[in-house]
């Protein structure tokens, strides 16, 4: 097995009642890499970024068939537990959702939950994601306030900081951006840049430029199909294919 | 050029008197409410020229037709207290726990039938509840228990625990329901279970919601007449145990009212006890408003 290879997704189908949202994915991510999901809304780029942590187990009626492999093992299979698989793949959602407590409980809240009763390490903990999540400047002062009193793109740095508190390998982000203003998008976008050197990113984003800039790989999905996957630099060049073509250039979607 | 006129057309004049029609009725509620206020107050403050107000609160003795007559309802009220009181510690846990159950942990099916189950528990009229706590629930209470009456303090604070559990359950449930799927998610993706996530972020995020259905279900409770006065036992002496038999505020009003001479010292008294338990209900339902408002914000970010 490639060493390199942090998960691999295997003949994924995924299905909301009746209705296929996803056929047959086959899509490998990196280590250290970060991969964008692009594709037109109902593309099934957000149900499979929902895969990667079993966040899809939460619809009722829905039913996956295939395999998502983390490290080679496979995490639908009935042994694994779902609860231990999520603090080691973190999310970002698209709006903000910081919880409706103080800053530093909302960064403290994965550690907690997670068995870390420490008080000494709590902190550290808390104050060392809020740096990496560039954002410990600007609320160092007001940890103990609550968090619904941060701009929007604060809160995204904060859900990011939460996500990265409990250390996981993996962080999916599911169009992080999207809520924010240019400023705010930049900076997340540069906070994505030095978290590759530790984590395995996937991105889910409607904004091309984004893709074209944050991602190393970039995964084009139309319909519920994987149409074209490469290197980010070739599929914004010359994709193969004149689906990814007309989709990159605003042809269609 | 003809340009574009702004002056009042007949439209605009319409908006104005439909709003004002609406006004009106509006004005129409608020004014009756006013009115059976003051009616309240003029039929009820009387009595305090004959006995003063901290003698009525505290009075120990309720003779009203004796002669001289004694109007103290110390007793009248602590029977409300104590039933109110006791109905929350058995209506809370159930109507929170139930809300709970169905918000978080029932299936959609399951949910769809038995919301409105446990809501038809309000429609059922008061009669009928004291009338089932009459005849099957005391009796069950003198049995097991061995008391001298199933009618008892215990016997009603249940009675008012089933027709509270309803408004406990389904406002609680309301507010549970509402906590925006994100922060389910958010703590789900943390790593954290289902039980870490309703116990550290669901109810936080609904105790405001939590806490106004409980108060609105224990000032029902505290007003609640038909079921008091036929289950309750009626004596008017300050409880001492759960299974003693008491007159909360209520029943003493609706018992007596009919027998007291119209304005008559022991009629005035009556409305006074209205004005007391009017206070308390008044008290509860502005508490409920203050702590919805004060906790309102729960959402998800506000950008």
């Amino acid at each position: 097995m490639d060493s390199s290879i942090k998960m691999a997704v295997n003949d994924l189908d995924f299905f909301y009642a009746d209705f296929q949202a996803l056929h047959r994915i086959l899509l490998k991510f990196t280590s250290n890499q970060v991969t964008a999901l692009i594709g037109p809304s109902g593309c099934g780029k957000s149900t499979l970024l929902r895969c990667l942590n079993r966040m899809n187990d939460l619809i009722p009626y829905s039913r996956v068939k295939g395999q998502v492999l983390l490290e080679g093992r496979n995490i639908y299979d009935p042994n694994v537990d779902v609860v231990t698989l999520r603090r080691h793949i973190g999310m970002v959602f698209q709006k903000p959702n910081p919880f409706p407590k103080s800053v530093f409980e909302n960064v403290a809240y994965g550690l907690r939950v997670n068995g870390m009763r420490d008080r000494s390490m709590i902190t550290e903990r808390v104050e060392k994601s809020l740096k990496q999540a560039a954002l410990w400047e600007e609320v160092k002062d007001r940890i103990h306030e609550s968090a619904l009193g941060l701009s929007g793109g604060q809160q995204q740095r904060l859900c990011i900081a939460r996500a990265l508190a409990v250390e996981p390998e993996i962080v999916l982000m599911d169009e992080p951006c999207s809520a924010l203003d240019p400023i705010a998008t930049q900076k997340i976008e540069e906070l994505i840049h030095q978290l590759k050197e530790k984590y395995t990113i996937v991105i889910v984003t409607h904004n091309m430029q984004q893709a074209a800039r944050v991602s190393d790989v970039t995964a084009f999905f139309y319909l519920g199909k994987l149409i074209e996957v490469d290197e980010t630099k070739k599929i914004f060049t010359r994709p193969s294919l004149k689906e990814t073509s007309d989709y990159i250039t605003g042809r269609f979607g | 050029m003809k340009g574009i006129s702004y002056t009042a057309s007949g439209r605009q004049r319409k908006e104005r008197s439909i709003r004002l029609v609406f006004f009106a009725i509006a004005l129409a509620s608020i004014i009756t409410l006013g009115l059976i206020l003051l009616f309240l107050f003029m039929e009820g403050l009387p009595i305090f020229k004959k006995v003063s107000v901290q003698d009525f609160l505290l009075g120990k003795y309720w003779y009203p037709t004796d002669d001289p007559a004694d109007f103290g309802i110390f007793a009248l009220i602590m029977a409300s207290i104590a039933v109110t009181g006791v109905s929350a510690v058995i209506s809370i846990p159930l109507g929170v726990l139930t809300a709970l159950y169905l918000a978080e942990a029932a299936s959609a099916r399951l949910r769809q039938w038995v919301k409105p189950v446990v809501e038809l528990l309000a429609a059922l009229p008061s009669v009928v509840i004291g009338f089932f706590g009459m005849v099957i629930v005391a009796p069950f209470l003198q049995d097991v228990f061995n008391v001298a009456t199933g009618l008892n303090l215990f016997n009603a604070a249940l009675m008012l625990a089933f027709m509270s559990i309803p408004t406990i359950c389904s406002i609680s449930e309301d507010a549970i329901f509402g906590v925006p799927a994100e922060l389910k998610e958010a703590s789900l993706a943390l790593g954290a279970t289902h039980w870490e996530t309703i116990w550290r972020v669901i109810i936080p995020a609904s105790i405001s919601g939590i806490c106004t259905a409980v108060i609105l279900g224990m000032s029902r409770a505290i007003g609640e007449t038909m079921v008091v006065l036929m289950v309750a036992g009626g004596a008017a002496m300050v409880p001492g145990s759960l299974f003693d038999p008491v007159r909360p505020m209520p029943a003493s009003i609706a018992a007596e009212m009919a027998e007291a001479p119209f304005r008559g010292d022991h009629y005035y008294a009556l409305f006074a006890t209205g004005i007391v338990l009017f206070a308390f209900t008044l008290l509860f339902n502005v508490v409920a408003d203050y702590i919805s408002n004060r906790y309102r914000q729960v959402g998800a970010a506000t950008l």
